[in-house]
């Protein structure tokens, strides 16, 4: 893998299309936006996306027999559609627009669990969750009296599998892991651990919030039941996610939340659910956040998947090699080939905020703290870290002034 | 509590000086930093968003004034310098002055201007204090 980006890619004029990047920060310094783990910026087509529905295409959705009604209807259902095909999934009813991952992944845990779990049997996690793969599960095994598991992590940060025969067993019902660690970048083998899961009848939930926006999506090739992301880290507003549910499994699940649209017939005493996707989604939908969101998606479509794959790992080949440079900063996770667009590191002697407030002060905007990850910072022994983590509008230039900062961060604390 | 900060700007050019030496030199050889070993009473917290702990241990003599102040804790610049000014500034005083050492004065006494999320990095060892003024140790030096 080459170091530099590859020839073909015009990263300048890719960056012109995303407004907030020619920010400068208190006037001064160019913004370097390296926070893309924890929310992406937005190009001039999703947000003019969002001013054409407010001001031409706006109205609630399922409801109207008016004309405008109909109209959002067919957009709102069209960017169903888009995402259906950008993950690979066969039936747009299989996708089911929610307020985020974490609002996604919340719904599995209650409705999927009234239907398929009972005390005793087992929920297997990964010891590098993020807290919203962590917490719903902790307190459905509060309210069900069912068990958690982990698998462990390796000290390099990937999954270790050596004891995966046990782990799965024929108690667990489901397998819920993520695809990209938001912390360590580790991707992890989603079609093996399915393949694993099946064979003792657990079903899988994929968190794909970090790997969705980052490379192609298969949801055939993983065979997951369940697959939650989020709008807004990939170009998309906040307010969207996406939870791609197996339709024999969201048929076979009661309702979530009730309200309106979820519902076929109410009476006084009793309802109907509504066919999907309605079913789960009650109230009024994420409508212009979906309709951004599709045309985030069209807008990544049009760079490529792949491109952005590949741009992205060689920032990271030469983010790991700058920063290695640097004596006394240590980088969290697996090697290369194994991870995605984050860098995490330590700097030996400067906690995480100090390192994260001396890079704001060149304009280098970074995540400082636990990224949401306290079970796993405390596996990896640290309290805190500092975290890169990047997308396809930056450049080989803001690494290197990325690890430059880095080495007066060192030279403040010089008596360390 | 009111903004401790009045005409603090958003531009956050002001955070320029955090790392100003005096700072630093708190930081890098703090003022009482280890244990206390004539403590009377301690007291330990910490920040669970960033995992900054302080601990604060105090000899107080029967009369209310604190003859010694000590912290250990691990965590970033601001909350450890700041807990090294705060042990150097209350020693010699009342528990009655202690407690009416508010928010506002231990932002004064780090000096630099800080956004809210530094506050809290800045306010754990006034907070600690503020507890282990009345935390008397048992007899056998554990806390109560």
């Amino acid at each position: 893998m080459s170091s530099q980006p590859t020839a073909e890619w015009d990263v300048d004029s890719v960056r012109a299309d995303f407004p907030i990047l020619s920010t400068r920060i208190r006037g001064k310094h160019p913004l370097v936006y390296l926070d893309n783990a924890a929310t992406t910026q937005h190009p001039r087509a999703v947000i003019q996306a969002l001013v054409d529905v407010y001001e031409k295409h706006y109205a609630n959705v399922h409801r109207g027999v008016h004309w405008l009604s109909d109209h959002t209807t067919d957009l709102f259902e069209r960017a169903r559609d888009e995402v259906r095909q950008f993950i690979g999934a066969e039936h747009s009813h299989e996708v089911i627009f929610t307020s985020g991952t974490t609002a996604a992944i919340n719904l599995v845990a209650h409705s999927w669990a009234d239907r398929f779990v009972s005390p005793g049997d087992e929920i297997l996690l990964t010891e590098m969750e993020h807290h919203a793969n962590l917490v719903p599960w902790q307190q459905l095994a509060a309210r069900k009296g069912c068990l958690l598991r982990h698998i462990p992590i390796t000290d390099d940060g990937q999954l270790d599998l050596s004891q995966l025969d046990t782990l799965l067993n024929s108690r667990t019902r489901m397998l819920a892991v993520t695809a990209m660690s938001n912390v360590l970048g580790t991707c992890n083998p989603i079609s093996q651990l399915t393949q694993a899961a099946r064979q003792v009848g657990a079903h899988v939930l994929v968190d794909a919030a970090q790997s969705v926006p980052h490379q192609v999506t298969d949801i055939r090739q993983w065979d997951a039941d369940f697959v939650a992301f989020s709008g807004h880290k990939m170009l998309g507003p906040t307010g969207v996610g996406v939870l791609y549910g197996r339709a024999s499994l969201l048929d076979a699940m009661p309702p979530f939340l009730g309200g309106g649209s979820m519902i076929r017939r109410v009476r006084l005493e009793e309802f109907e659910p509504a066919d999907l996707p309605s079913k789960f989604e009650a109230g009024t939908p994420p409508i212009a956040p979906a309709i951004g969101l599709s045309a985030a998606i069209r807008y990544l479509h049009q760079i490529g998947m792949d491109r952005i794959h590949a741009h992205e790992l060689s920032l990271v080949n030469l983010a790991h090699r700058k920063l290695l440079e640097i004596p006394g900063i240590q980088i969290l996770g697996p090697a290369i080939e194994h991870k995605g667009g984050i860098v995490s590191f330590t700097v030996d002697g400067v906690h995480p905020h100090d390192v994260a407030q001396l890079l704001d002060q060149d304009g280098i905007a970074i995540r400082a703290g636990h990224h949401c990850a306290m079970p796993l910072h405390k596996r990896l022994k640290v309290n805190a870290s500092n975290r890169a983590s990047f997308y396809f509008y930056n450049t080989a230039a803001e690494v290197e002034k990325l690890a430059e900062s880095l080495r007066r961060v060192k030279a403040t604390f010089r008596r360390n | 509590m009111h903004d401790p900060n009045p005409g603090s700007s958003l531009d956050g050019s002001n955070e320029e000086q955090i790392y100003q030496e005096r700072i630093l030199d708190h930081y890098e050889s703090p003022y009482h930093c280890g244990a206390c070993r004539s403590a009377t009473h301690a007291h330990e917290d910490d920040n669970p968003l960033c995992g900054d702990v302080v601990r604060v241990e105090l000899e107080i003599d029967p009369g209310g004034t604190i003859r010694q102040a000590w912290f250990a804790g691990d965590g970033c610049c601001v909350s450890q310098a700041s807990a090294s000014m705060l042990m150097e500034k209350v020693e010699g005083k009342s528990v009655d002055e202690v407690r009416k050492f508010t928010a506002e004065d231990m932002l004064q006494l780090y000096g630099p201007r800080l956004t809210p999320n530094r506050q809290k990095c800045c306010l754990l060892s006034w907070r600690v204090l503020q507890s282990a003024v009345f935390a008397p140790m048992r007899q056998d030096g554990g806390d109560e």
